[in-house]
């Protein structure tokens, strides 16, 4: 292994600070715009919202997993899975994916820290606050009219459920204000990755050999600046609409629902894309050192990926099929997005090719991110058949649907997001994570997943629609839905255990060193935790994998680029 | 352990730093905020002659023609002041730039007659219909970028009076007015939606 190698890149000279009173602590955590604190801080506030995001779809799931259950009444059920989806994706997704970029990418290019240091907290401090708004609604949400709660719209919120007519009280107001907050946050992230991967590479890193996570993450920011503002202006109409007394979605005064629908997913599907891109991004990092093999097809990889940003952006309106759009439409949404399934299939091929024939190492890693591959696979072919419209008129919005999409966002990306933990939780904190727990923790959720995810087809191939509150006896439903709760729990009791570990490992982990994956890219050069300022002397390079050429200098990569 | 940079003993390849961040970014920031526009300005042509009830822009638009001169021409001053700047030329920098802050601001003063006419006098507000909702929105998201264009104009001004704008601050000064030029730009789009193919 690599621990013999004298690592470059940092000077160890961190002396051990004298301890100083909490508040100072506090305060520093609170003030600071250190790249590395910011992306901590993003991933431990994701995390929270990830467990209070779970308890909700665990409650959703008791609700739904005999016939004719009144475990919750309907309005609370109806905000559950609103909210449910919301911070999934709004203050799960986002932040958590953005927490990892804030705190590899300067690492990853060799960089003492992001193009905007105060920009950076700004984002974080703006998603933070939004989040905190949109929880508050269960709270605040009865204003002085003393209706509603939290949303309770469902997370695409259609119109004209969105209106003061049928939205009395604040929550719609929560809802809008906190994703516009949060959007200008996620805006001023996106900025400041493409900034600081454009502009602070280190000596020698052309974009060509810049590792493929910033790159990718460059596409998603870019995605970012172009899928996430719609939105935005969306949720200005709504607010004008319900303030001011618009009327765009009004149709009553002419204004137009499905005009709600284009614009939402103008942003919802390239959000999809937004999340996913990160997760390929992880993949491409950890798969190569785990099968002790550079990765195959570089270019290609970074070709595939600025395609699905092209494409991604065009295929909205294959969630809107049902509406009574022209056959011209209709035909255009079905290939545009089955095209995405080219840019996605080289990636696949891309990943096997750079696993075939290598020395696999199956630590927890690499076990998250093969599980991944099959589940991205098959997620993906759902997906295919939900692009044919005439199959999708058949089972639009039913749990085919559910199923499909949490196939890709759990299957696929939490999955890659728990790899990421495994693989840079040692950079992070310079402890490693247990294994044993992790082999736990990886089967566990292995089994929960494909148990509700995997069943949760089959009601939806038998018509039960989606943001139902409960089913009769003699829908057939039942059992179906049994297994998915217990699936459901399977997986909480996964997550609980990669929690405990998280915290355990921080006291009690192995202590890592600064290389303990024998890895091959700048982060892996400087200490674990890096000290604030990364790297004492700015690392120069001659390849995409630096760290390779430095341990291996009679046959360096840059040989072979 | 001493800080050995990663080097191999190759030829260097001439780093990139010729993109400034500041430029990066300000372009990425009109990236995003032009999509912003294209959702209300296609919402603006979408809706067009869809409002159940008048008024019809026909009725109440009349062309902004000398306002719009007016900031077009704010895009000509802003530019002028930025090379002076380059040049080291401070006073007429400072002139340029003043000028530039007077035209926008005759732009917002005919925007807001505009708005006061229709309001006060012809009652037609973002409630009476969607041509109403449309118009004000989309020339309202312009004109709040105008303004925030203007503090931000009116602060480099004041520490131009005040002598804190140096030659070394071009660069910066130029990220500024980058996003000017954008104001402008989208002026162009909003004008030819709003008062020429929606009248």
């Amino acid at each position: 292994m690599a621990d013999s190698l004298p690592l470059p890149g940092t000077v160890d000279l961190t002396a051990s600070v004298p301890s100083r009173p909490f508040v100072d602590l506090m305060h520093d955590w609170v003030t600071t715009v250190d790249h590395k604190r910011l992306g901590l801080m993003y991933i431990a506030y994701s995390l929270c919202f990830l467990l209070a995001a779970g308890v909700e779809a665990l409650l959703i799931r008791i609700q739904l997993a005999i016939p004719n259950n009144t475990f919750v009444t309907p309005e609370v059920y109806n905000r559950f899975f609103t909210m449910h989806g919301t911070t999934m994706v709004f203050l799960v997704g986002m932040p958590i994916l953005f927490g990892f970029a804030n705190y590899l990418i300067p690492l990853m290019i060799g960089a003492r820290d992001m193009a905007f240091p105060r920009l950076n907290a700004f984002g974080f401090w703006m998603t933070a606050f939004g989040g905190i708004l949109l929880y508050y609604s269960y709270i605040g949400g009865d204003g002085l009219y003393g209706a509603g709660s939290a949303p309770d719209v469902g997370w695409f919120a259609y119109a004209p459920l969105t209106a003061r007519a049928f939205s009395r009280g604040h929550t719609m107001d929560y809802w809008a204000l906190s994703l516009i907050v949060m959007g200008f946050g996620t805006i001023a992230t996106a900025v400041n990755i493409i900034a600081t991967a454009l502009c602070m590479r280190c000596k020698g890193m052309t974009l060509m050999k810049m590792p493929l996570l910033p790159w990718l993450y460059v596409v998603v920011s870019f995605m970012v600046l172009i899928a996430v503002t719609p939105l935005s202006a969306a949720q200005i109409m709504l607010l004008i609409d319900r303030y001011l007394g618009g009327h765009f979605f009004d149709t009553q005064a002419g204004g137009s629902a499905v005009m709600w629908m284009h614009f939402f997913w103008i942003f919802g599907h390239p959000e999809v894309y937004i999340l996913v891109l990160p997760a390929f991004a992880f993949a491409n990092e950890i798969i190569p050192v785990f099968s002790r093999k550079a990765i195959f097809g570089y270019p290609a990889m970074v070709a595939a990926s600025v395609g699905i940003g092209f494409v991604s952006l065009g295929v909205w309106a294959h969630h809107m099929f049902t509406i009574g759009m022209t056959p011209m439409s209709n035909t255009f949404f079905v290939l545009s997005t089955m095209l995405v399934g080219i840019p996605t299939g080289i990636k696949i091929f891309n990943w096997l090719a750079t696993i075939w024939g290598g020395h696999i190492r199956f630590a927890t890693p690499m076990l998250f991110s093969v599980a991944f591959l099959f589940q991205f696979l098959i997620a993906g072919l759902t997906g295919i058949t939900l692009a044919v419209a005439p199959f999708d008129w058949q089972v639009h919005n039913t749990y085919y649907v559910v199923a499909h999409f949490h196939y890709v966002l759990v299957g696929a990306i939490l999955f890659m997001i728990f790899a990421a933990f495994y693989y840079w939780y040692p950079k992070m904190t310079g402890r490693m994570m247990d294994e044993t727990l992790g082999k736990w923790h990886f089967w566990l959720m292995l089994i929960g997943f494909h148990l509700t995810f995997d069943f949760m087809h089959i009601p939806g191939i038998l018509g039960m629609p989606r943001q139902i509150y409960t089913y009769g006896p003699d829908r057939g439903w039942g059992m179906w839905n049994m297994i998915v709760t217990v699936g459901a729990f399977v997986q909480a009791i996964a997550v609980l255990i990669f929690v405990f570990n998280l915290v355990r490992s921080y006291f009690v982990g192995k202590p890592a060193g600064p290389d303990p994956w024998d890895a091959w890219t700048l982060e892996w050069s400087t200490a674990s935790p890096p000290p604030v300022y990364n790297f004492a002397k700015l690392p120069e390079v001659q390849s995409r994998r630096p760290l390779w050429d430095l341990k291996h200098p009679e046959d360096p990569d840059m040989n072979y680029e | 352990m001493s800080a050995v940079p990663i080097v191999m003993p190759a030829h260097h390849p001439p780093a990139e730093e010729n993109l400034s961040r500041g430029t990066v970014g300000m372009l990425c920031l009109i990236g995003g905020e032009s999509a912003i526009f294209a959702i209300f300005v296609v919402a603006y042509i979408f809706y067009i002659g869809k409002s159940l009830s008048g008024p019809t822009p026909g009725q109440l638009l009349d062309v902004p023609i000398f306002t719009t001169i007016c900031l077009l021409s704010s895009s000509l001053t802003i530019w002028f002041a930025e090379k002076a700047l380059h040049k080291g030329a401070i006073r007429v920098f400072t002139a340029w730039w003043a000028v530039t802050i007077v035209l926008a601001a005759i732009f917002l003063g005919g925007t807001a007659r505009e708005w006061y006419g229709f309001i006060y006098h012809d009652h037609f507000t973002i409630k009476t219909n969607l041509f109403g909702t449309t118009f004000y929105s989309l020339v309202g998201l312009h004109a709040t970028h105008v303004v925030v264009g203007l503090l931000m104009l009116s602060l480099v001004l004041i520490f131009a009076l005040m002598g804190k704008i140096q030659q070394h601050h071009a660069d910066r000064v130029a990220v500024l007015s980058l996003y000017w030029h954008f104001v402008d730009a989208v002026w162009v789009v909003v004008f030819t939606v709003v008062y020429i193919i929606g009248r």
